[in-house]
């Protein structure tokens, strides 16, 4: 009997989890729709899920467990403004909720209505990807603030203002208007790329909070572009983070240490991701408007062709990075431009290309630069300047498997 | 919802503006309020005189203190307001973008504190 119970427990946590896993963001983005509070929809989901614990263990599983969560929540959340809003205010917010009460529909997908919200102008862009992350995937102020890098207290805060901020701003959950909506998408695309790249910058895969991150960013680029399917850039980023993925494993050998684009074993890359990113790219590209992901994932793709001829398309590497640095004008682009230049007409026009970037004072602490100019002075035989180089870059480096890379390399020169 | 859209300026540039420039400018937020109260956003605004006119009062330990000028003497000075009705915070920054004063200085936009 009790085995059985047990058994019974087990399986009714793993359905509560399960739900709140899969149904997390779909059900707060359902709920502060309707009354423009984040915070009120998420303290009023999580006694949800703790009622469902103790209520499904007893009645067992309802049919259906997102409408359950929805129902108990809402009669929170209509709880929670009787007791603390008065008048005119309470008024309204009780009616918004009651009137969904009233209707039998499946719970419709806002988590887009959510993120838009989140990457609103109004909100500080430092804060919309962690925004995003919380409300949309459930991930706790803790986990993200160690993703980021800063203390749990300072993110806990500055989460719980940018809630306040939406709810006293009135800031809207609905799509935005046409002629702001490449501006407002930029912004939800932009935040979807932090949080991928904050997990993708662990490159070894060591930190599992950061791995979930990349695989996060993932899912909510998957999710943009299935709710926007008509929005080229949308596709062009869910491309530029499925080639970033697919060479996750070639990143390191079997000793740990790094192993740099042009040396990965092209059988180590994850062939259905960078099939899926190719023919995203291609639909993206048949819609006529081009912009920075779509450059970028076809800078990747233009990468990858080494898997079929052995060899990457530098000359289409090169004017791509032409297209991005009109569009872009990033010091960071005009690096990489300056690479391929090296592959398609030599060293010496690679450096040029990087002296013409000298003057920018932010490259003094860019380890990429640093190691680019090492890398092509040690190409045209400039063995002391290429070793100064390699210094800097050595010095500049934070992450420790780069930088017994760069050691080796500065060790090989003479 | 209610906003309030506060004009920010530079004061000078204002009082040296040109007579063509004044009538201009004075013509633009004429049109700008007629738009607002046909659209049924308009519930309240005026133009104020220049920060020259302000008094500050604070009351400290019990004792008023008086004193000539504004809050805080900056370049740009609080010029006038709008208080409107708007959906959401998207629709008050549409109104706020619309402003003859926003291509000029700032305008800041403030819900209203609902009781």
């Amino acid at each position: 009997m009790l085995a059985v119970t047990k058994a019974g427990d087990e399986r009714i946590h793993a359905t509560a989890e399960a739900a709140a896993r899969r149904s997390y963001g779909k059900l707060v983005a359902f709920l502060a729709a309707r009354t423009g509070d984040v915070a009120g929809a998420e303290d009023a989901l999580s006694d949800a899920f703790a009622a469902a614990l103790v209520d499904w263990s007893a009645r067992g599983i309802p049919e259906n467990p997102e409408a359950w969560l929805v129902a108990v929540a809402r009669r929170r959340m209509i709880d929670a403004a009787r007791r603390r809003r008065t008048g005119a205010d309470a008024a309204g917010h009780l009616q918004l909720i009651a009137e969904e009460l009233a209707s039998e529909t499946p719970v419709p997908d806002d988590r887009l209505l959510l993120m838009f919200a989140c990457a609103h102008p109004a909100i500080d862009p430092g804060i919309r990807a962690p925004l995003i992350l919380q409300t949309v995937l459930g991930f706790d102020a803790a986990a993200i603030a160690s993703a980021f890098l800063v203390s749990p207290a300072a993110m806990g805060q500055r989460l719980v203002r940018a809630k306040s901020k939406i709810r006293e701003a009135g800031i809207p959950f609905r799509l935005p208007e046409r002629r702001d909506l490449g501006e407002r998408l930029a912004a939800v695309l932009e935040a979807t790329y932090a949080a991928f790249a904050e997990g993708w910058s662990d490159p070894a895969g060591t930190e599992i909070r950061r791995r979930n991150l990349a695989e996060e960013g993932i899912w909510l680029g998957r999710l943009v572009a299935s709710l926007l399917p008509d929005a080229p850039e949308a596709l062009g980023l869910l491309a530029l983070m499925l080639y970033a993925e697919a060479r996750r494993g070639a990143r390191r050998n079997a000793r740990g240490d790094y192993v740099p684009l042009a040396e990965q074993d092209p059988a180590l890359w994850d062939a259905p991701l960078i099939d899926e990113a190719e023919a995203l790219l291609l639909r993206a590209g048949g819609m006529g408007a081009v912009g920075r992901y779509q450059l970028e994932a076809a800078v990747q793709s233009a990468h990858v062709v080494r898997r079929r001829t052995g060899q990457a398309d530098w000359t289409a590497i090169e004017r791509l990075y032409d297209a991005l640095m009109a569009l872009t004008g990033s010091p960071v682009v005009a690096i990489n431009r300056a690479v391929a230049v090296a592959e398609t007409r030599g060293p010496a026009a690679g450096l040029a290309a990087l002296d013409a970037l000298a003057d920018d004072a932010r490259l003094a602490e860019y380890q990429p630069y640093w190691a680019a100019r090492a890398g092509l002075l040690a190409r045209s035989g400039e063995v002391e300047r290429a070793e100064q180089a390699y210094q800097r870059a050595i010095g500049l480096e934070a992450d420790p498997a780069v930088r017994r890379f760069l050691q080796r390399r500065r060790m090989e020169l003479r | 919802m209610k906003y309030l859209l506060l004009i920010y300026g530079d004061e000078a540039g204002m009082l040296n503006a040109s007579k063509e420039a004044n009538g201009q400018m004075l013509a633009a937020y004429r049109a700008y309020s007629e738009a607002m109260t046909k659209a049924g956003a308009f519930v309240g605004g005026h133009r104020l005189q220049p920060s020259s006119a302000a008094t500050t009062v604070r009351v400290a330990n019990g004792k008023t203190n008086v004193l000539d000028g504004p809050y805080a003497e900056t370049k740009e000075q609080l010029g006038g307001y709008y208080l409107i009705e708007a959906s959401d915070l998207d629709a008050a920054l549409s109104w706020a973008s619309r402003c003859p004063g926003a291509a000029h200085g700032t305008v800041e936009v403030r819900p209203i504190w609902t009781m």
